[in-house]
């Protein structure tokens, strides 16, 4: 009985899976000419603007051989930016991982006037053009901007300085952690957290003990795609920096700056570091992804 | 411990009608009060304000003769059961019972046999190492009220315990709340809309609507002389008839019965009167003019009418019976099955409706 069943639910063109009580996939039997059509059509589409970019990343990169790649990488200039992209993300993510959290915290729990405000004001530096960032804190912060004079005086610079770069780099990648949190807290209500504050705990212990586990995969989905952006920010960064080579360039500023100059190997070379934390963001989205469906 | 509530009011906005207003009663030590009102009475929120987790805007509570009103919940000392379970997911049942000794500070081995005697009250013994995701819904709330009785609070707040639960689970959690009462007489607060569940387990009922209370009593007071008639029609079924009140009479059809007296003509009173008080006896007469000093279609001034079985259903000890009055109004009468086969009851049988037993509610006097 059950084999007739099945067969007839083939030739509908459902997909029965064998003891399993999922709702049946429903897979849509086409001719062979028009599925090979079709899947010609999305595999060249993404080998064409995905695939062959990438691979020539690599291409370029190793052009001149290992050799030359890893001098490359290992120039003082270029272990510069990759040390002031380190320290710009070393310092960004943490602080918006607290501002994210406290964030939405603050709006997932609480009843306060100008709430909506605030969840508008998060999205913010998702709508924003970067540069348009990137000028903010030069009007700030800069010689003819709001507290430029005081700031000279004061010998402190933080235009076309490190500052201003990890400034810029915190504006455009605050929405990440806060954004990943505030869902999934509003999701998961207040339950638990009154439930542990009748059993006597402190406002401390049940954010640690208590919230903290609760959300703990949105919150590192949130450092993983905040720290991507963080390493990867170009316009703001590229605002504020003044490009000085050695000092104010992080990875991508440095990029482009081979680039110009013709320097491909060097370019791609610096350019694959990137594509590589790229890769590594991806397969940590997708574990923790994974991991979040278990513990739900 | 006795619990007192003090004129409580509630806003949750500043216009509109508060979620509570001047909500005030005592549960005495040891005893179940139950809170029962539809959803939206307030019933939910005057628990909460209790427990410390809303504060009241005015008004106190007092367990004993200390005011807690503006103690925070951590030092009010109560137990706290979610209807939701509210259980920590991620930790073992074990330090989900324990949770509020390790807040204290209570050393692990203390810990540890205290969690045992808890896991034994609530009939657990060996899930302790389980997570509640991995226990069914009647076991997940065992663990809630294990979690919550911990601590020896002096009062039990249980909103809604079983409102999660299907029913075959929520009668038996219900006679085991029950034992559990017994074995330890908590000062207990439960939060119900389900009439049945706050007959069957309270000491005494405050019966909440639109964020008052309307009515506080034991059960059977509550259930035996309601105040108004939103308590009579709530807490167990009755027939309700919206009549105008002619010559001190109001007249439900084609049976008149007394009004308190004062109350002028021309008032809209409700007649209520509960399926099983009222009396039934066969018409013998089964021609078409009337016996017994009825006329046809008439009324005499005792209460008793003329109907018409137009349904008869029930399985168990009880019969209920749909009668239509000469009028074309309809009454819902019970019996107890044994009369119901000696008056040998059918679809279509005349008989003689006596509803002498209904209660006349002036609108005034109804909030």
């Amino acid at each position: 009985m059950a084999e007739v069943a099945e067969d007839t639910a083939a030739h509908l063109g459902v997909f029965v899976p064998p003891n399993e009580p999922r709702t049946p996939i429903v897979t849509v039997t086409e001719t062979w000419p028009v599925r090979a059509l079709l899947i010609g059509i999305s595999v060249g589409f993404l080998a064409l603007f995905v695939v062959l970019p990438i691979a020539s990343v690599f291409v370029e990169a190793f052009a001149k051989g290992l050799g030359t790649y890893l001098a490359k990488l290992k120039d003082p200039d270029a272990l510069a930016a990759i040390r002031l992209t380190l320290t710009t993300a070393a310092i960004a993510v943490p602080l918006n991982v607290v501002f994210g959290v406290a964030a939405a915290w603050l709006i997932a729990k609480y009843r306060f006037p100008g709430k909506t405000l605030l969840v508008t004001l998060i999205d913010l530096p998702f709508s924003i053009s970067p540069v348009v960032s990137g000028l903010i804190y030069v009007l700030m912060f800069g010689g003819r901007g709001v507290l430029g004079p005081w700031l000279e005086d004061h010998d402190i610079s933080i235009i076309f300085a490190t500052p201003g770069i990890i400034l810029a780099t915190i504006f455009i990648t605050f929405p990440f952690v806060a954004r990943e949190v505030l869902p999934l807290m509003q999701e998961q209500g207040n339950d638990e957290e009154e439930a542990a504050l009748t059993l006597g705990a402190s406002g401390w212990r049940i954010f640690f003990q208590v919230t903290l586990p609760k959300i703990k995969w949105g919150v590192l989905y949130g450092v993983i795609l905040c720290n991507a952006r963080a390493m990867g920010e170009f316009g703001a960064v590229s605002v504020v920096s003044g490009h000085i080579r050695g000092r104010t360039n992080t990875i991508p500023l440095q990029v482009e700056i081979l680039y110009n100059e013709y320097d491909t190997v060097g370019a791609f070379a610096l350019a694959s570091l990137l594509m590589l934390l790229a890769f590594a963001t991806l397969v940590a989205k997708k574990v923790i992804e994974s991991r979040q469906v278990h513990h739900r | 411990m006795n619990l007192s509530v003090k004129n409580i009011t509630k806003r949750f906005t500043v216009k509109g009608t508060p979620a509570i207003f001047d909500a005030s009663f005592t549960a005495t030590s040891g005893g179940i009060t139950t809170l029962l009102g539809p959803s939206g009475s307030g019933k939910t929120t005057l628990l909460r304000v209790i427990s410390g987790l809303e504060t009241a805007d005015e008004g106190r509570v007092l367990f004993d003769d200390r005011d807690v009103t503006r103690l925070p919940v951590r030092q009010r000392g109560v137990g706290f059961v979610f209807q939701a379970f509210a259980l920590f997911n991620h930790m073992t049942v074990r330090r989900n019972i324990g949770f509020a000794l390790e807040v204290r500070g209570m050393s692990e081995a203390e810990r540890a046999k205290r969690v045992d005697e808890l896991l034994a009250l609530v009939q657990l013994e060996g899930y302790g190492d389980r997570y509640p995701l991995q226990l069914s819904g009647g076991q997940r709330q065992r663990v809630g009220f294990a979690r919550a009785l911990a601590c020896k609070p002096e009062i039990l707040l249980l909103d809604e315990p079983f409102g999660a639960l299907d029913t075959r689970v929520r009668a038996e959690l219900r006679e085991w709340l029950i034992q559990l009462h017994q074995n330890t007489p908590l000062t207990t607060i439960l939060v119900t809309h389900d009439q049945e569940e706050a007959l069957e387990l309270s000491q005494q009922i405050v019966v909440m609507d639109h964020g008052r209370v309307i009515q506080t009593g034991k059960p059977s007071e509550i259930y035996d002389h309601p105040q108004t008639p939103f308590v009579a029609s709530f807490v167990g079924t009755a027939n309700v008839f919206r009549v105008k009140v002619e010559t001190q009479r109001a007249t439900i059809g084609s049976v008149s019965v007394s009004v308190p007296a004062g109350v002028p003509d021309g008032t809209e009173v409700q007649a209520i009167v509960r399926p099983h008080n009222v009396k039934l006896a066969k018409d013998t007469d089964s021609g078409p003019t009337a016996t017994n000093g009825f006329t046809a279609g008439g009324a005499d001034h005792t209460g008793r009418s003329l109907g018409t079985i137009t349904r008869v259903t029930g399985l168990g000890a009880y019969v209920k019976m749909q009668i239509a009055l000469t009028s074309n109004d309809s009454v819902a009468v019970q019996l107890p099955r044994a009369e119901a086969d000696s008056m040998n009851v059918a679809v279509g049988d005349r008989v003689i409706v006596d509803l002498a037993d209904a209660k006349v509610f002036v609108e005034d006097y109804s909030i």
